[in-house]
């Protein structure tokens, strides 16, 4: 009867295999994903060393790690990291507040969603980078501007995706609660958002990312500090060490929020 | 005699772009208190409109609903147990949206899954959960607001047929040692047998009552079962008579 969460009390020679097989597996996975980035690494550094690669192009891990330990030591690169990250952070929940309740909304108003349809479709497939420049005068030349521009990537994306999981929800579960008298708020609470909750789980993970590209275009185009202004003042001064150095805290960081919005999503769903 | 619900001269037309479809057409009858009354008919002859319309879903076109009560139980043919409760908080569902979540109401439901066989699964989740044991949390969940009317519309149907057939019986033990009363959709002239004192025959859309049979065993005195029905030569005169019934169309 149960399919999940069985405790195995006893297991066969067979099974006991079958799971070392498993195991063996998941290990040389894991070790192979290791493997790659550390051989890559030696690979790009030996390269440079014996100049089969212009380090003025490609910068060299040596390099990048020295400069790591200098900006953490005059504690510049926690400043610039400071900045993006709540840059992102504040524009990232901007974007996703913002785009759940302007779905919430359209479902609401079922006239309000056909009225915009249209306007909805055109301003998902501009690309809002395009209207970056615009809204950082609009919206201010800092923090605010690009806070602004990376909750404008997301938004739309946030509002059409959710919008849609919305009206997709099994008719006969909304039903169920009318039969039991249910008003329009007690749908959208007790079915519409828990139903949709692993939709909202994965439109937090794609607008982590969407938040890191609006906050490094607004700071390409105006900040005095953050990693984006790192990655621009670098490239301009033909600096790549800065440039590299500024892409990897990127990785690192953004790797980060990805693992734990997905812990938060494994904690969070556990049907 | 107190009725629980009647139809009287009820019409419901659905309206498309296209056309407009006549889904019932003066249809009456009335349910007793305590009646378990089965509606049998061909596919698509509107037996589920009717329910809806009952259960203030729709609205009818023409005509007039009377329901003497304002608690009704519905039952779907699949369980639409919610993916994300636990099958106890399943079962409190209805209970929440009344806001008759009392401690009382609570125990009652703990009561019930008790007695169904379910307490043990109450923290698991329906994905966890067999057919059988999904759709008897779905009837737990639907007894615990203590509907005066169900409402059961094809509710084994997507079960398998073993399934079906102990279901069926636990069911139909069930509302009628409570005195619930119950109307019956299916497809299935056994099971409509077995479960009620009395099957209405729809004719094809628009749906109308074609025949009614009061369904007695004289062979089963007293508490009747829906197992010792079948069991009976009464039952087989039943199902004959009802599949005449609805076989016009082959001709």
């Amino acid at each position: 009867m149960l399919k999940k969460n069985e405790p195995i009390l006893s297991i066969s020679k067979e099974q006991g295999e079958y799971l070392q097989s498993i195991k063996k597996e998941q290990l040389f996975i894991k070790i192979s994903q290791v493997l790659l980035f550390v051989m890559s690494i030696i690979l790009w550094e030996l390269a440079a060393r014996h100049n089969f690669i212009d380090t003025f192009l490609t910068s060299s891990p040596g390099a990048i790690f020295e400069l790591i330990i200098r900006f953490i030591k005059d504690g510049s690169l926690f400043k610039h990291l400071y900045i993006s990250t709540m840059e992102t952070i504040v524009g990232f929940f901007a974007g996703t507040i913002v785009g759940l309740m302007a779905a919430v909304l359209l479902w609401w108003f079922e006239r309000l969603a056909k009225i915009m349809d249209p306007y909805m479709v055109i301003l998902n497939s501009l690309p809002k980078t395009a209207l970056a420049p615009i809204i950082i005068l609009w919206a201010g030349m800092g923090f605010s501007g690009i806070v602004v521009t990376a909750a404008s990537i997301s938004v739309i994306v946030t509002t059409m995706t959710l919008y849609t999981g919305f009206v997709n929800v099994e008719k006969d579960k909304i039903i169920l609660l009318k039969t039991f008298g249910a008003n329009k708020f007690q749908i959208l609470k007790k079915v519409i958002i828990p139903a949709n909750f692993p939709n909202i789980m994965s439109v937090i993970k794609v607008n982590i990312g969407l938040s890191w590209i609006g906050v490094i275009v607004g700071e390409f185009l105006v900040s005095k500090a953050g990693i984006g202004y790192l990655i621009l003042y670098g490239s301009q001064t033909f600096k790549l060490d800065l440039v590299m150095m500024g892409v990897f805290v990127l990785g690192v960081v953004a790797a980060i929020m990805y693992f734990f919005a997905a812990w938060l999503e494994k904690k969070l769903i556990k049907y | 005699m107190e009725y629980i619900c009647e139809l009287k001269n009820i019409s419901k037309r659905f309206h498309t772009i296209n056309n407009e479809t006549k889904a019932v057409e003066d249809l009456s009858f009335k349910v007793k208190k305590g009646e378990i009354v089965s509606i049998v008919g061909p596919s698509g002859s509107g037996k589920s409109t009717v329910l809806a319309l009952i259960a203030g879903l729709e609205k009818p076109s023409e005509g007039e609903i009377i329901v003497n009560t304002n608690s009704i139980g519905f039952m779907f043919q699949k369980d639409q147990l919610y993916e994300w409760r636990n099958i106890y908080k399943n079962c409190i569902l209805g209970l929440e949206v009344k806001k008759m979540d009392t401690e009382e109401n609570k125990r009652k439901v703990l009561n019930m899954l008790e007695k169904y066989g379910l307490i043990n699964f109450k923290n698991h989740f329906p994905s966890q959960l067999s057919g059988g044991m999904r759709q008897r949390a779905a009837l737990v969940r639907t007894l615990a607001i203590e509907p005066d009317l169900l409402l059961l519309d094809e509710p084994f149907s997507a079960l398998d047929y073993q399934t079906r057939l102990s279901i069926g019986d636990e069911v139909g033990r069930i509302l009628r040692s409570e005195k619930i009363s119950t109307i019956l959709v299916t497809h299935d002239i056994p099971e409509a047998v077995s479960i009620s004192d009395r099957v209405i025959v729809f004719t094809e859309r628009p749906a109308k009552v074609k025949k009614e049979y009061i369904i007695e065993f004289d062979e089963c005195p007293g508490e009747r079962t829906p197992m010792q029905c079948r069991n009976t030569l009464a039952f087989g005169e039943y199902f004959r008579n009802i599949w005449r019934d609805l076989d016009v169309e082959e001709e």
